[in-house]
Order: C-alpha cells, then sequence, then structure tokens
C-alpha cells in the first residue's frame, strides 16, 4: 500500500499539524478576530500580521463533494470509490478531507459532520466524517 | 487611446494532434513555432519576443538557441496555469503596442498524453499549487478533474444542473469534431446514450465529461494590425483581451461561491471593455474546457446566460453548430484535443480567415470571443474580429 503525498510543514503551516498530533483542531485566528484558512502570513482584511492558533469546533457541514472511482494516487488504488468533501466549518472556514469507507453511499451537501483524527505515520490527519 | 484592434494574430501553426508521439515537447513547440511564422510569411529573424508557456515548463533560451532567434527583447511567462495563453497574448499586444517588440511568438501545448500526463500526477507542478499539496492531496482531493467535479456538484445542487446537459456539451463538441479531420475524435461519434453510460471517473463527472489526454502544440505570431495587414495575414484582429486574477488563488475549495467563475465576470467585462462590443455581438465562442461542466459555467460568467440557466441553455441545443451561439466548432479540449487552449484561438483565426471545413464554418463569422480558465479559477479572455 503506497502512503498518502505528505509534503512536510512549513514553518508557517506546522502549527496546525502540532495541534493534530494532540487530537486539536486549530485555525488561524486573526487579532481582528477574522479566521483564515489555508495559512498566510497576513489578515487580507485588516492586514495585521498578528494572529493565533485558535482551538475551534470541529463541527461543520458538506459544502460540496465528489466520489472518486478512478484513483489519481496509488495511495486510493484500493479505496475507490472514495468520497472527497469540502467542510464548512461552524466558524466559516472551509477544509478539505475524505471521509471514512461508511460515507462513501450517503455524502449529500447540507449533511453535519464532525472532525475526528487520523495517524499517518509522521503526521496526525484531521478528517471528517457524517454525524450519524 | 484605444487598445483595440492595434494588433492582430498574423501567424497561426499547429503539429498534429496525436495519442502517442516520439517528439519531446519542446520540439512540438519549435514545430508548431515554424509553422506559424511560415503562415505569416516571417522568419525567425523577424522575431523580437517569445512568451514561454510556463505551463509545458518552457524558457526563452529554448526558442532562442533552436530557432537562431538573434534580436529578443521580451520574453516574459505567464503562471496562469491554463489561462496562460491568453495572458500571454494580452503581454504581446501590451509589448507590440508600446514598442518594446514588434513580432512576438506565443507558443503552447504539451504531450498530455505521453509527457506531462495530469490524471498520473506528471504534470508540471507550479508554486501555486503549494497550499493544494500539503491541504489537499493528503485528503486524496488530488487534481483537476476533483476540483471541478467538487464546482459542478455544487453547480447541480444549487440550481438542478444535471449529467444529461453536461452531456448535451461533449455531444456537440463531438458532432463538431467529426466535421475536423485534425480532431482526436474524427470519425468516432457519440450519443447521449454513450455519454450516459461511460463511466464514472468522480462524480458528476463521467469518462466523456473529461477533456482528451492529448499531444500537441500550436503557436501564434503577434504583429501590429497593420503589419498583420501588409502581410496579407490581417483578417484576426484583437479587439479586446482581458485577464483577472481569483481573490483566492490557490484552491477551488476556497471560492466563496464555488459554482461562479469570478475571475471570468471579470476577465470579459475587461475584453469588452476594451472592444466595445458585448457577449451578444459573438458569432462563436471558443471555451477552453478541462470538463463539460467549464462550458456551463464559462457561458454563464461571461455573460451568455444568468448563473444557473447554462444547463438548460446548453441543453436546448442553443450551442450546436446549427444552433444560435455555436460553441468549439472544432470539437475542443473534449474531442479536439487539449492543447492547452491554443487550438481554440487557432480555430477562432480559421473561422475569421474562412480557412475550415465548409461543413463547421460559422456562417458571416466577424467577431468571435475564446475563454481561458487556469489553476484555480483565473480567467482570460480574448475577442477577435475580422479584420482585412
Amino acid at each position: 500500500m503506497t502512503e498518502r503525498p505528505m509534503p512536510p510543514p512549513n514553518p508557517l503551516t506546522t502549527g496546525f499539524w502540532d495541534a493534530a498530533r494532540r487530537r486539536e483542531l486549530v485555525i488561524q485566528q486573526c487579532e481582528c478576530g477574522r479566521y483564515r484558512h489555508y495559512p498566510q502570513l497576513r489578515c487580507p482584511e485588516c492586514l495585521s500580521a498578528t494572529w493565533t492558533w485558535a482551538r475551534v469546533s470541529g463541527r461543520g457541514t458538506i459544502y460540496t463533494y465528489t466520489v472518486t472511482h478512478r484513483p489519481f494516487h496509488p495511495a486510493w488504488a484500493d479505496k475507490a470509490p472514495y468520497a472527497v468533501a469540502t467542510v464548512e466549518l461552524e466558524e466559516g472556514v472551509r477544509m478539505v478531507t475524505d471521509l471514512p469507507p461508511e460515507d462513501t453511499a450517503d455524502v449529500r451537501i447540507g449533511l453535519p459532520v464532525e472532525v475526528f483524527f487520523d495517524d499517518q505515520g509522521p503526521i496526525t490527519l484531521p478528517r471528517f466524517r457524517l454525524v450519524r | 487611446m484605444s487598445r483595440a484592434r492595434k494588433c492582430a494574430i498574423a501567424g497561426i501553426g499547429n503539429t498534429a494532434y496525436t495519442r502517442g508521439t516520439d517528439k519531446s515537447t519542446l520540439e512540438l513547440h519549435l514545430e508548431a513555432s515554424l509553422a506559424a511564422l511560415a503562415d505569416a510569411g516571417l522568419t525567425p529573424a523577424d522575431v523580437d519576443g517569445v512568451l514561454p508557456s510556463a505551463p509545458a515548463g518552457r524558457s526563452a533560451d529554448e526558442f532562442i538557441l533552436n530557432l537562431g532567434l538573434k534580436n529578443v527583447s521580451f520574453a516574459p511567462s505567464a503562471h496562469m496555469g491554463g489561462a496562460s495563453l491568453l495572458s500571454s497574448m494580452q503581454s504581446a499586444c501590451l509589448a507590440v503596442e508600446t514598442g518594446v517588440a514588434s513580432c512576438v511568438l506565443v507558443p503552447a501545448g504539451r504531450r498530455g498524453y505521453s509527457g506531462e500526463r495530469i490524471s498520473t500526477g506528471h504534470g508540471v507542478v507550479e508554486n501555486v499549487q503549494a497550499t493544494v499539496r500539503e491541504f489537499e492531496q493528503p485528503y486524496g482531493n488530488m487534481g483537476a478533474a476533483q476540483w471541478f467535479a467538487q464546482a459542478a456538484m455544487r453547480h447541480m445542487h444549487q440550481y438542478g444542473t444535471t449529467s444529461e446537459q453536461f452531456g448535451h456539451i461533449a455531444v456537440s463538441c463531438r458532432a463538431n469534431a467529426n466535421l475536423n479531420p485534425q480532431a482526436l475524435m474524427h470519425g468516432k461519434p457519440m450519443t447521449l446514450a454513450d455519454h450516459q453510460a461511460s463511466r464514472m471517473i468522480t462524480s458528476p463527472f463521467r469518462l466523456l465529461d473529461c477533456s482528451l489526454e492529448s499531444d500537441g502544440a500550436g503557436a501564434l505570431v503577434i504583429t501590429s494590425a497593420e503589419r498583420a495587414r501588409s502581410l496579407g495575414k490581417g483578417q484576426a484582429l484583437i479587439a479586446g483581451i482581458g485577464e483577472s486574477h481569483a481573490n483566492v488563488p490557490t484552491s477551488v475549495t476556497q471560492k466563496p461561491d464555488v459554482t461562479i467563475v469570478e475571475s471570468l465576470q471579470v476577465a470579459a467585462a475587461r475584453a469588452f471593455a476594451m472592444s466595445g462590443t458585448t457577449v451578444a455581438d459573438a458569432d462563436t465562442v471558443l471555451i477552453h474546457e478541462g470538463f463539460t461542466w467549464y462550458v456551463i459555467a464559462a457561458l454563464e460568467a461571461i455573460g451568455v446566460v444568468k448563473p444557473g440557466e447554462g444547463g438548460p441553455f446548453v441543453a436546448d441545443g442553443n450551442i450546436r453548430l446549427d444552433g444560435p451561439l455555436p460553441v468549439n466548432p472544432h470539437g475542443g479540449a473534449l474531442s479536439e484535443g487539449h492543447v492547452s487552449g491554443i487550438n481554440h484561438v487557432i480555430e477562432g483565426v480559421r473561422q475569421l480567415r474562412r480557412t475550415v471545413e465548409p461543413a463547421r464554418q460559422v456562417r458571416d463569422c466577424a467577431n468571435v470571443v475564446a475563454v481561458n480558465e487556469g489553476n484555480f479559477f483565473e480567467g482570460t479572455v480574448l475577442v477577435l474580429e475580422k479584420g482585412e
């Protein structure tokens, strides 16, 4: 089984992955209060470079998804079909996840999801599953 | 001072479009470049600008060395993925209009089948993809088919767009390709039932919703309109051109409304502001379409129809060759070949020159709108007009 493609985190993003290792989902929050994802140096609204990693709820809904039958990477060769979803968190930002196999047939836009943590070697992936 | 109609496409050239080639991507670009120069009645000695295609991994030195270019004053590359071609054309026009260069070569295309094949992870990777590599690919959101599929899925959810409506686009492009001997899918008819029966790639996209992975290149020669006329090649005037960079440029999934290609709305407005024409003046629209859904998205973004109306519009036959607004009379990336959008521009020039096969000549074609999309919804739009 081929491992998932995992580039090394960079100084700006490492806090996200460190938190995931601790079973926490964090998102960049600007001093102006806005959340932003994916990580950037400055807030595009107020231009502040001061921010913190804020722990978020881990709850959201399916904004959109696709069920992939033809794997585009060997890591998913024995997992197809699998669902990739774009999740909108309660805090307003979006994240991408693959859903667990039991959710492939049931995924629909608008359904509620919750975070779970999946250890993949040295990295822990925050992923989402349907709330049942 | 208006920039409209100051420049023209004086030369066009392309290689054969194939699935399999022994040639390198550079060899394809050189072959197409020489063909385009010959078409214009020019030689490499005339070229003082060359705009290498970043999505094909090309650089100016290769063209200077292999074509013996001795007088290059201008050689920027655009980094807009599939929208790079029209972005480079805009740069070419700016250079010609300001006197920085007078004869600009714009090659594009790739070995999308034999070399830089996207579905196998061998596409040319630019820095703009770094965010997706870290935050989406570890979750199996690997490539363009899945990114666009999620946009299409949301479009279906919001507007009731259907897979059958996507199928009408595929069938229309295939019918056009069957009138075009250089199309990869010439001689291979397709029905709506064929589309619906084709295997699912990544929902809602079936195999026949996806553009072809093909090998080939094309090239354009941009000069002043005056010079093009003196060469006897003044038929394709650049009336308007516009570029717009997406506000959220590093992922499709982060678009405020993923069903709308906002940058294309803006690019179209810029192109039409320059040309002084509107989308209603278009006799044909050439959309560089990675996937069927993108034709709907583009028609909505450039204002042919309102958001959400694209599906019924294509299903009603409006974009067919015999309809009121033919789209991709050459067959497009879906059925002629995926040549980084340059085959669409070349088709526009041929339509204006009246040099396409008579069966697919758009009647009285005098205004052509070409649309590029690249990276994560970057947009560029070109308006060509019939000149002398």
